[in-house]
């Protein structure tokens, strides 16, 4: 549901259906919601078939990449006599995202049960819930929720009495954006600091203790008991016709100026105009849409005709000039500093690079420097090709991608918004250093 | 009940406590290293002292088998953690964009001048507050969030900074 709004007729509510009802956080409230039939069911059947549907059902990872989940869970070779880990990542910390809060928060078991049937379907008997160290509530709630579950039997040395070893745990996170990053995940559960780690070796090698893991998003997860109830075909026809590489239902985060924001569910490729306009219930009164940023901060920003004829799901994105990303929609209307906001969120990335890499360490703290110069009416003509220089450098070039989540918003900022940026140094009075060396 | 630490003074240790010392054995149990249990027992220490001194490190340090050193390289590299005592309120604001575009900077603006503050990161006089700007809170549908020690507030206006700040002891 667009929670904390009633449902609009327009969602198709499968993640969302419980948002809001107190009960549903109880183990009985959650059984009687039909809660851990899916996880019995899978507890009877082969790994391997698991793996199976879920690839058949077209899920792919809700955390950003879209990686399709059946096939990261294919990689993970069972009887290889190591430990495996499940790590889900509930970091959620990327600017416009607030979704996997939703569901932790209202539907704790959901997650426990998709943790649980994840771990079992990729051979490993401990799953960790890797939550950011600002979710309090949610903390909460899911301690609570695990603390019923592993009383009831449901995980556990004997997980619903089949006999398989299926261990949840929390763990708090102290606050660091990059430990979403899931290889600084893996650093920061092992005490360490959220450094990412240099790829191959991929997690499913060598990841969490060393040892082979498989790292999902808590939308992902949770997504997983449905599916094995109803089957993967249920979930492919969650599409549209043409396109069925995106299947499902998809909670997207609406936030900044819109008249309602909050989690909507919608179907894959659902017009995202409409979306908009429609369920979101468009601008604030006596104002416009004018820039939005469909996926999270990390992702291209749209011009609103832009937006107005994407399709809501991972092509659908792409071919209106952006990404699905995580689904955090970042809503700027025409009363804003759009250049302010750029800054704000360059400022952001700079303020979470875990300083590695030189070109992420400098190239956000140098873009974060003119981008805010720009804004204080002191930028140069010169000042956009620099940028746009800087942004080249910090692309493709580092051992993760916040440097280029960094770029992205500079670079489809200047590319579709230049008006703006350009206006701002119209007004500058020339910085008497700069005009020195002019 | 959490103590907040207003002085200087030397941590008094954590774990001599036999709650937290089992607190931490059950932690210990989850993980197949002592040392992932390190982000686990500086929340303990924390939790328990309202902030994390060189002492709080050096014991936990001791317990986990990892030089203070170590330690210290791994609470600084994450926010929560405070080195300094801090405000008896904690209060973290979000000004990123998302939040930024529904008002955040004057909700900021709004809670420095009403607490005394003044300047972010400053406590205010009477020891009571600490205001700082944070980055996204993960609750950006719910423009501004804020964050008072361990309790998260949703939706906080310019107008309900009063009646939120009264509500504090
Ligand atoms: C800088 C950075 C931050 C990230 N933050 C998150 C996050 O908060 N939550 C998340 O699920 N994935 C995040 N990711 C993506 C993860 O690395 C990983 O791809 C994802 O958790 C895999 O799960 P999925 O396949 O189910 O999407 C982040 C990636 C990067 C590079
Ligand atoms: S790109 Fe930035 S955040 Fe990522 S590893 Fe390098 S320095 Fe750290
Ligand atoms: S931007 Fe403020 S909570 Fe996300």
């Amino acid at each position: 549901m667009g929670y904390p709004h009633q449902p609009h007729e327009r969602e198709t509510l499968v993640l969302s259906k419980h948002f809001g009802e107190a009960e549903a956080r109880t183990l009985a409230g959650w059984k009687q919601r039909g809660g851990y039939r899916a996880l019995d069911r899978a507890l009877r059947m082969e790994p391997a078939q698991i793996v199976d549907i879920v690839k058949a059902s077209g899920l792919r990872g809700r955390g950003g990449a879209g990686f399709p989940t059946g096939i990261k869970w294919s990689f993970m070779k069972p009887g290889d006599g190591k430990p495996h880990y499940l790590c889900c990542n509930a970091d959620e910390s990327e600017p416009g995202t607030f979704k996997d809060r939703e569901i932790m928060r209202w539907t704790p078991h959901a997650l426990i049960e998709g943790c649980a049937i994840g771990a079992y379907a990729i051979g490993a008997e401990t799953a960790y819930i890797y939550i950011r160290g600002e979710f309090t509530e949610p903390i909460r709630v899911m301690e609570a929720a695990l603390a019923e579950a592993r009383a009831a039997g449901i995980i556990g040395s004997n997980a619903m009495g089949s006999g398989r070893k299926v261990d949840v745990w929390v763990h708090r996170g102290a606050g660091a954006y990059i430990c979403g990053e899931e290889t600084a995940m893996m650093n920061s559960l092992e005490g360490r600091r959220g450094n990412p780690r240099i790829k191959p070796p991929f997690p499913a090698v060598a990841g969490l203790f060393g040892q082979p893991t498989t790292i999902n998003n808590v939308e992902t997860l949770a997504a997983v008991p449905d599916i094995l109830v109803n089957g993967a075909e249920w979930y492919t026809k969650f599409s549209r016709p043409d396109n069925p590489k995106s299947t499902g239902t998809k909670l997207w985060s609406v936030c900044g100026n819109i008249q309602r924001p909050g989690n909507y569910e919608m179907v894959m490729g659902f017009p995202f105009g409409e979306f908009l306009h429609e369920v979101c219930g468009g601008a604030l009164p006596g104002r416009k849409l004018r820039a939005i940023i469909p996926g999270g901060s990390s992702v291209p920003i749209q011009t609103l005709d832009e937006a107005e004829g994407s399709l809501m799901d991972y092509e659908g994105m792409i071919a209106g000039g952006s990404m699905l990303g995580s689904a955090g929609c970042i809503v700027i209307d025409d009363a804003q500093n759009l250049v302010k906001q750029i800054a704000r969120l360059v400022r952001f990335y700079a303020h979470e690079s875990c300083a590695q890499c030189t070109q992420c360490r400098e190239g956000t703290g140098w873009s974060q420097r003119i981008m805010e110069r720009i804004v204080a009416g002191d930028g140069t003509a010169e000042d956009l090709d620099t940028l746009l220089s800087i942004a080249d450098n910090m692309t493709g070039k580092t051992i993760c991608v916040l440097s280029d989540s960094c770029a992205t918003p500079i670079v489809s900022g200047i590319q579709k918004f230049r008006e703006d940026f350009e206006a701002l140094i119209k007004r500058r009075t020339m910085h008497p250093v700069a005009a020195a060396v002019a | 009940m959490s103590a907040h630490g207003h002085g200087t003074e030397p941590h008094a240790p954590v774990f001599t406590a036999a709650a937290a010392r089992a607190e931490l054995d059950d932690i210990l149990s989850r993980y197949p290293t002592k040392m992932a249990a390190l982000l686990p027992a500086l929340w303990i220490v924390q939790r328990e002292r309202g902030w994390v001194s060189e002492d709080g490190m050096r014991e936990v340090a001791e317990l986990l088998e990892l030089t203070p050193a170590y330690v210290k390289g791994v609470v600084t590299f994450y926010t929560m953690y405070h080195q300094h005592p801090v405000g008896k309120h904690f209060v973290q604001v979000c000004t990123t964009s998302p939040c930024n575009v529904c008002g955040a900077e004057d909700v900021v603006n709004a809670l420095l001048k009403q607490t005394g503050c003044g300047e972010l990161g400053v406590m205010s006089p009477d020891g009571k507050y600490t205001v700082i700007e944070v980055e996204c809170l993960g609750a950006c549908g719910f423009a501004t969030p804020v964050m008072i020690n361990e309790d998260f507030i949703d939706g906080v206006t310019v107008e309900r900074v009063p009646a939120i700040l009264a509500s504090l002891e």
